[in-house]
């Protein structure tokens, strides 16, 4: 529990976040540079250069999701080597709590008159008690009678809990008036920050802005990785949970209530994917059912791709993906004249990548030779 | 009052019968060791006494209260530890984790940092690694630091299964010199162990096991001299 064990993983995290960026956008100048033959009408290094600090922000709040995401699917693979298919439904059931509290404040008049640091403060507390507990509560009752169990039956039961979580929202939201895409209110954060002017060849400027939301949610993401590294290597319960992940009959041994710990591992995970889903929502300004999913298949691939059961690879992971779906999204329209827009071709290119990256590091980027856990 | 008593404890894996009902007694105090061939049931009469395993019939009693079918923690909560078999130190955490997960449920910061101390001085060696991962340790390093996790959490009993598995001579010698002291210090010990002649020799008492039944106990001096324990375990070790 020293110091060093604390900064260590976060310095590596830190290192890949500002290295993926750096590689990608010299990368991306790099490209731009070698097509810039192609095209009379626009400079394409300038354009490139132009919206290249938009697409890093707009990367790392998309790594920040996942990452943030990505850590209740490792953290429970540590402890269980069980992936807890139904992880992206406890990230929307936490989105749509703080959609209702949204919801009721704005009823009964008083959420513009709420700072809105605050709201989001108490917002992302209220996802993080419904979606801890609402985790715990599935361990308690449908993953832990079948601990003993095949493996696959545990995975179904997941995936039952996950089909279950959908429908049961949706009745939910019809019944209380939410709605199946319920809007989610926020006291208003005011205009985009404007942080410089950026000169462009023609003599106009472009204004380089940030979104004060974009904002909140790299702050607030970051806090909770600083907070949960602190956790989990500089504490006695986190030192714990990395022995449950190692060893469990022996942790058993040495007096640690494991069934105790794997609860907790799981209202830590649907904790942090509550408080994602608010974020999420924040930002967004609607949620519905069926958010869960697709950022819970890209946070579940993110913690693949830093390692399954490594607390800083699912950091690393998520901080990369997102990355790369920045960049794609934002560059391959640009760079191939139109021909294919980004949007719909980031997941393919970002994926392909994910997958030559896996063919050469199959343990994930943090993994190690023998699947470092926990 | 005895401090440790199994009374016709029978355990079961699925369908294989381990244990045919095991009786045993160990007094505030002593050393007894539990001798037998390998598959005898040695490691599993000390995971049924720690809660690994539920036993299917028969009583285990710590100062007359019964502790079979408390889960594992609640018996280690009770001053029952073992350093199990193959030492399963914790491989990615530091040596300092290590101990610091045998004194898990205690709360005392002063209490634990002497332990620690105290283990320390048993075995220099750990201090030495302290930082080091439990993983990269040397096999009796990690031996070491299994019997000294075991003993951050006070035990009342400790139970150690097969301390010198793995080891050079010298140091067989030297962990049960250190598990002599231990004793004296005092620790009452439940010793499972292959080298007969070396448990026996430090034990006030012994047990000896076949397939699941206890065929013969007695003192250690007097086990030593049964010419039935000499044929059957100490013929090769012995010289
Ligand atoms: N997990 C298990 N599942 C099924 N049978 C088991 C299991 N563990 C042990 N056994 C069986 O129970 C019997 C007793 O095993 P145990 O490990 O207690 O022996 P032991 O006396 O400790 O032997 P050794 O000296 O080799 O460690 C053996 O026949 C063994 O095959
Ligand atoms: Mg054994």
């Amino acid at each position: 529990m020293t110091l060093a064990g604390v900064f260590g993983p976060l310095g590596q995290v830190f290192v890949f976040v500002v290295g993926s960026a750096i590689v990608l956008s010299v990368i991306t100048v790099l490209v731009a540079f070698l097509l810039r033959g192609t095209r009379t009408n626009v400079d394409l290094v300038q354009a490139t250069l132009t919206i290249l600090p938009q697409v890093i922000v707009d990367g790392l709040v998309r790594g920040f999701l996942f990452a943030t995401i990505a850590l209740g699917y490792t953290m429970v693979y540590g402890v269980l080597e069980f992936i807890n298919f139904a992880h992206g439904e406890i990230f929307m059931v936490g989105a749509f709590s703080g959609a209702a509290l949204g919801t009721v404040l704005a009823a009964s008049g008083i959420l513009n008159s709420i700072p809105p640091l605050l709201f989001v403060l108490i917002a992302v507390i209220v996802g993080m008690v419904v979606s801890g507990t609402l985790a715990m509560t599935i361990e308690r009752v449908a993953y832990r009678p079948l601990r003993n169990a095949p493996r696959l039956v545990p995975l179904i039961s997941a995936i039952g809990v996950s089909l279950l979580l959908q429908d049961g929202m949706r009745l939910i939201a019809n019944v209380t008036g939410l709605g199946f895409n319920a809007r989610f209110p926020t006291p208003n954060f005011g205009p985009p920050l404007q942080l410089a002017q950026i000169p462009t060849a023609d003599g106009r400027t472009i204004p380089l802005i940030l979104d004060v939301r974009a904002l909140i949610f790299i702050a607030a993401a970051t806090l909770m990785l600083i907070g949960l590294n602190y956790l989990v290597n500089a504490t006695k319960m986190g030192t714990a949970i990395r022995a449950v992940a190692q060893d469990r009959p022996t942790a058993s041994l040495m007096g640690i209530n494991v069934n105790q710990i794997i609860a907790l591992t799981f209202l830590i995970g649907g904790a942090l994917g509550g408080a994602a889903g608010v974020l999420f929502g924040v930002r967004v300004g609607t949620v519905n059912p069926y958010i869960g999913f697709l950022p819970g298949l890209k946070a579940f691939t993110a913690a693949v791709l830093g390692g399954i059961g490594n607390i800083p690879g699912a950091m690393v992971g998520g901080i990369v993906l997102g990355f790369l779906e920045a960049f794609v999204a934002s560059y391959l329209s640009l760079l191939t004249g139109g021909a294919f827009s980004g949007a719909s071709y980031a997941d393919i290119v970002a994926f392909a990548i994910l997958i030559l990256i896996l063919i050469f590091r199959p343990s994930g980027l943090l993994g190690e030779a023998v699947a470092q856990k926990v | 009052m005895t401090l440790l008593e199994l009374k016709d404890v029978h355990t079961y894996y699925g369908n294989i019968h381990a244990l045919k009902g095991i009786s045993l007694a160990v007094e505030k105090g002593e050393i007894v060791t539990l001798i037998g061939s390998n598959g005898a049931g040695k490691s599993t009469t000390l995971r049924t006494i720690s809660g690994l395993l539920t036993p299917r019939h028969g009583e285990i009693l710590l100062e007359g209260q019964r502790i079979d079918h408390l889960p594992a923690h609640e018996i280690v909560a009770r001053g029952v530890l073992q350093a199990p078999e193959g030492r399963r130190i914790f491989p990615r955490l530091t040596v300092r984790e290590n101990l610091e997960m045998g004194a898990y449920q205690r709360r005392d910061a002063d209490g634990i940092q002497r332990d620690m101390e105290r283990v320390f001085t048993l075995f220099p060696r750990l201090r030495e690694r302290i930082n080091q991962r439990g993983g990269t340790l040397s096999g009796g390093e990690q031996q070491m630091l299994a019997i000294g996790r075991a003993l951050m959490g006070r035990p009342r009993v400790l139970l150690l299964d097969e301390p010198s598995m793995g080891l050079a001579p010298v140091l067989v010698e030297q962990i049960f010199n250190i598990i002599r002291e231990i004793n004296q210090q005092g620790t009452t010990i439940l010793l499972v162990e292959q080298n007969a002649r070396m448990a026996l020799s430090i034990a006030h008492r012994g047990y000896v096991l076949e397939t699941g039944r206890i065929t013969l106990s007695g003192e250690g001096k007097s086990l030593l001299d049964n010419p039935k324990v000499k044929a059957a375990y100490l013929g090769e070790v012995g010289h």
